[in-house]
């Protein structure tokens, strides 16, 4: 098979053409809004701030509409976060709304670990979707994200500055979330005591190098609004779901003694700033700045924390797969190892075993042989006596044949005299 | 890998499906919350970004693909256009020439990448003639899926994979070819096809109709599924848009760079002795149906078939034969077939190649 050539031309610098007449791709923009509208759309919200707040409401008031839950109690043990999920539809946007709430945040005694739970629960997202993502087989774009889009962080309205639980917990997270700070309950501060206490949370927040989210300014159409948005961070917010009549409208509004506090009147608070830049005119780029910056920073480390890197010492770009099969034949390999030495002390052992086995049996023999040659000593030695006995034996019976023999001659000889003495003799005795 | 195992303290995570709806929306409404704002910053994204689109043209030389490229856009955008060769000549072996262009319109800016393939079929001897091409497209998606687990990636991975492929048949009349079959039913599992019966002039419209009846059962008989795919229908509105399509593929085009003057108007088309065929007319051809489809209403729904589709599948299968194990998945539509033609053999042919 002949090789085939393949020549591309004009590759980075594109040329720009002009178009001689209507093609028809402006509708791209709405081809693309189409498809999304069909697949829906979802946020996330998280809500960090101590019990009291008013962190439900504000959300009830943001959304309007009730989401269920009673107020918590106060002697929570630890932090825990609860999360949950309501559909949202206006018009034909169909909106996935994620509200997670963290329940006995600053209420325990010691509260130094009061973040770590709200940052696992961040990073258990994010490890969620980086799992989807690895998958071989993957299904993305039905995939629920379930990653925090924007963090809203209630700082309680003391009028003086950011508490140190504030601070810590802020320095935790705005590296994992794109954190927007309100003052909550701001009906409790005067508006000269705000403009202050703004701009000691702002300097507090500089000074400890707190990255809070700042809207995006590179787009001209929003860039003027977001701008000046920009400038009355922390949005000092009240929040109520009862409604009271003034003049002839039904409008949010806390009602006083000495006065109705109106939510949606931009005098009053905030709130209508708050809701302006979170829903009206950011939502998509909270999304994206979660996606492309935190998601890929908390990415990058993960990965490199598994051991794998773009590039080996000679810079040669290494592929996922090289790194997995490296990693694998690694592994592999310790596992061999180990085998091989388990196998090495298994067979150590079984010899030494045989050895000491070994040794108590040469012993067994020893001793055998030894008891052995005593028994051959002893029976030689009773044999012997036995032959001298024998011996002795013979020499008697010799003795007495010989003997036998002398009397029988000498009774021959003078044998009545003999037995004539022997006679007297006995008659003697 | 080793599994990771995170602890979380939730003690609730419920789904609640309340639908809410706002029936009445304004300004300064108060119970308007603004949440279909975010389609309007969607768009504002998508101008600012950019589009981008791959088309590959394959056929025969003399069947008016760069004309046809042209005639599409608008612009001169074929290759001839960009570099003037002297004289025709058919190269000894497949070329794939790639040239992109900045085009806007209307605000919307596009980046439109023309992939072209001199050679194709030109030849005595056309075996294999699609291997260069089927190399081509899973060298883009290899090089999407390496930027896309490289752990430094960059914020918008360059789209350079094929979305849509158009195969010019040459106007017999018969039915289909072999080099047509074997191509388009190789192909289609890999890329979006989209067949076109160039220079249709030459077909009455009864002809035209037999011809493409004959293409279409051609094509069903050989199981090719071209674009818009069958099994892809997303729901009932869809399957009935895409029906409507189906019954008029291919689609019988026929391109011009040079206007004339009809009924006073200024129009695209070919002028010959016996009348001038109108590009635009659809009582003449069928461009404007073409133009329509790929541009104007099903054009991010081709790229989102490649992106989801074509190149899951593909990834799926790379990253199985990295790890050694034979691709043993459960009967998957869209794996099967795969398996079937070879494709995967295919591919490490080409890799040795190399």
């Amino acid at each position: 098979m002949a090789a085939t050539e393949i020549a591309r031309q004009a590759g980075e610098g594109a040329r720009a053409v002009p178009l001689a007449g209507h093609v028809g791709f402006d509708s791209m923009p709405d081809q693309l809004v189409n498809k999304s509208v069909n697949h829906g759309f979802c946020f996330n919200i998280l809500c960090v701030g101590e019990t009291g707040l008013g962190k439900s409401t504000l959300m009830d008031t943001l959304f309007n509409t009730k989401f269920e839950g009673e107020p918590t109690q106060h002697n929570q043990p630890g932090v825990q976060l609860k999360s949950n999920t309501y559909e949202l539809q206006e018009s034909n946007v169909r909106l996935k709304l994620t509200v997670v709430n963290t329940v006995g945040f600053g209420d325990q005694i010691n509260k130094e670990d009061s973040y770590k739970s709200i940052v696992e629960f961040i990073d258990t997202q994010f490890e969620a979707y980086l799992q989807e993502e690895l998958k071989i087989k993957r299904t993305l774009h039905s995939y629920h994200d379930t990653r925090i889009h924007a963090c809203l962080y209630f700082i309680a309205p003391t009028g003086h500055s950011l508490k140190s639980l504030d601070l810590v917990t802020m320095k935790k997270l705005d590296s994992k979330v794109n954190i927007i700070p309100i003052i909550a309950k701001s009906d409790a501060i005067s508006k000269s005591e705000l403009t202050k206490f703004k701009i000691k949370i702002t300097s507090e927040l500089v000074s400890n190098g707190v990255q809070i989210y700042q809207f995006p300014t590179d787009d001209e159409t929003v860039a003027e609004i977001n701008s000046t948005m920009n400038g009355h961070l922390p949005f000092a917010v009240v929040g109520s779901t009862e409604e009271v009549k003034i003049g002839n409208k039904m409008v949010k509004a806390r009602q006083y003694p000495w006065g109705t506090v109106q939510v949606e009147n931009e005098n009053h608070c905030d709130f209508v700033k708050l809701r302006e830049m979170l829903i009206r005119v950011n939502m998509e780029d909270l999304r994206e700045q979660t996606h492309t910056r935190h998601y890929e920073l908390y990415r990058r480390c993960k990965l490199e924390e598994m051991g794998f890197k773009d590039t080996d010492p000679d810079c040669k770009p290494f592929s996922l797969q090289e790194t997995y099969e490296a990693k694998r034949n690694e592994f592999m390999g310790d596992l061999q190892k180990k085998e091989e030495e388990m196998r090495q002390m298994f067979v150590q052992r079984v010899k030494e075993k045989e050895a000491e086995l070994k040794e108590a049996e040469k012993e067994l023999h020893e001793k055998f042989d030894r008891l052995k040659k005593l028994h051959q000593d002893e029976k030689k030695k009773l044999e012997d006596k036995k032959k001298s006995l024998d011996d002795e034996l013979n020499g008697f019976k010799q003795k007495k044949t010989a003997a036998e023999l002398l009397q029988s001659q000498a009774q021959q000889a003078g044998g009545s005299t003999t037995l004539k003495r022997d006679k007297e003799r006995k008659n003697f005795f | 890998m080793p599994p990771l195992l995170c602890r979380i303290s939730l003690i609730r995570c419920s789904l609640r499906s309340v639908q809410l709806e706002f029936t009445s929306h304004g300004a300064g409404d108060f119970s308007y919350v603004g949440i279909d704002a975010i389609l309007e910053q969607m768009r504002r994204k998508a101008m600012k970004q950019g589009f981008e689109l791959n088309i590959m043209i394959v056929g025969q030389s003399g069947l008016g693909k760069s004309t046809l490229m042209n005639t599409l856009f608008k612009s001169k955008v074929s290759r001839k256009s960009v570099v003037s060769t002297p004289e025709e000549r058919i190269p000894k072996t497949i070329e794939i020439k790639s040239i992109s262009h900045d085009i806007e319109e209307k605000g919307v800016r596009m980046k439109l990448t023309v992939i072209d393939t001199p050679g194709f079929g030109d030849h005595i001897n056309n075996e294999n003639c699609w291997q260069p091409i089927m190399k081509f497209i899973n060298d883009q998606y290899e090089q999407y899926l390496q930027e896309e687990i490289n752990i430094d990636r960059k914020k918008r991975i360059p789209d350079s994979r094929v979305h849509c492929c158009m195969y010019f048949i040459p106007p017999t009349g018969h039915c289909l070819r072999p080099l047509d079959v074997e191509f388009m039913s190789r192909l289609s599992k890999v890329v979006n096809i989209v067949p076109v019966i160039a220079k249709a002039d030459t077909l009455t419209l009864e002809e035209r109709d037999f011809f493409k009846q004959t293409i279409r059962e051609g094509l069903r008989a050989n199981g090719i599924d071209v674009y818009p795919q069958k099994e892809f229908d997303e729901d009932a509105d869809d399957r009935m848009i895409n029906d409507k399509i189906r019954e008029m593929i291919p689609f019988a085009v026929v391109g011009s760079n040079q206007e004339y003057q009809v009924n006073g108007k200024r129009l695209l088309g070919r002028k010959t002795k016996w009348g001038t065929i109108e590009v635009e007319n659809i009582a003449h051809c069928e461009f404007a149906h073409l133009r329509d489809l790929l541009i104007r209403t099903h054009m991010q729904n081709i790229k989102d078939i490649t992106s989801s589709i074509h190149y899951e599948v593909y990834r799926v299968r790379r990253l199985n034969e990295t790890n050694g194990q034979p691709n043993a998945q459960p009967p998957n539509t869209l794996v099967n077939p795969q398996q079937a033609n070879g494709v995967a053999a295919q591919h490490q042919v080409l890799t040795h190649e190399m």
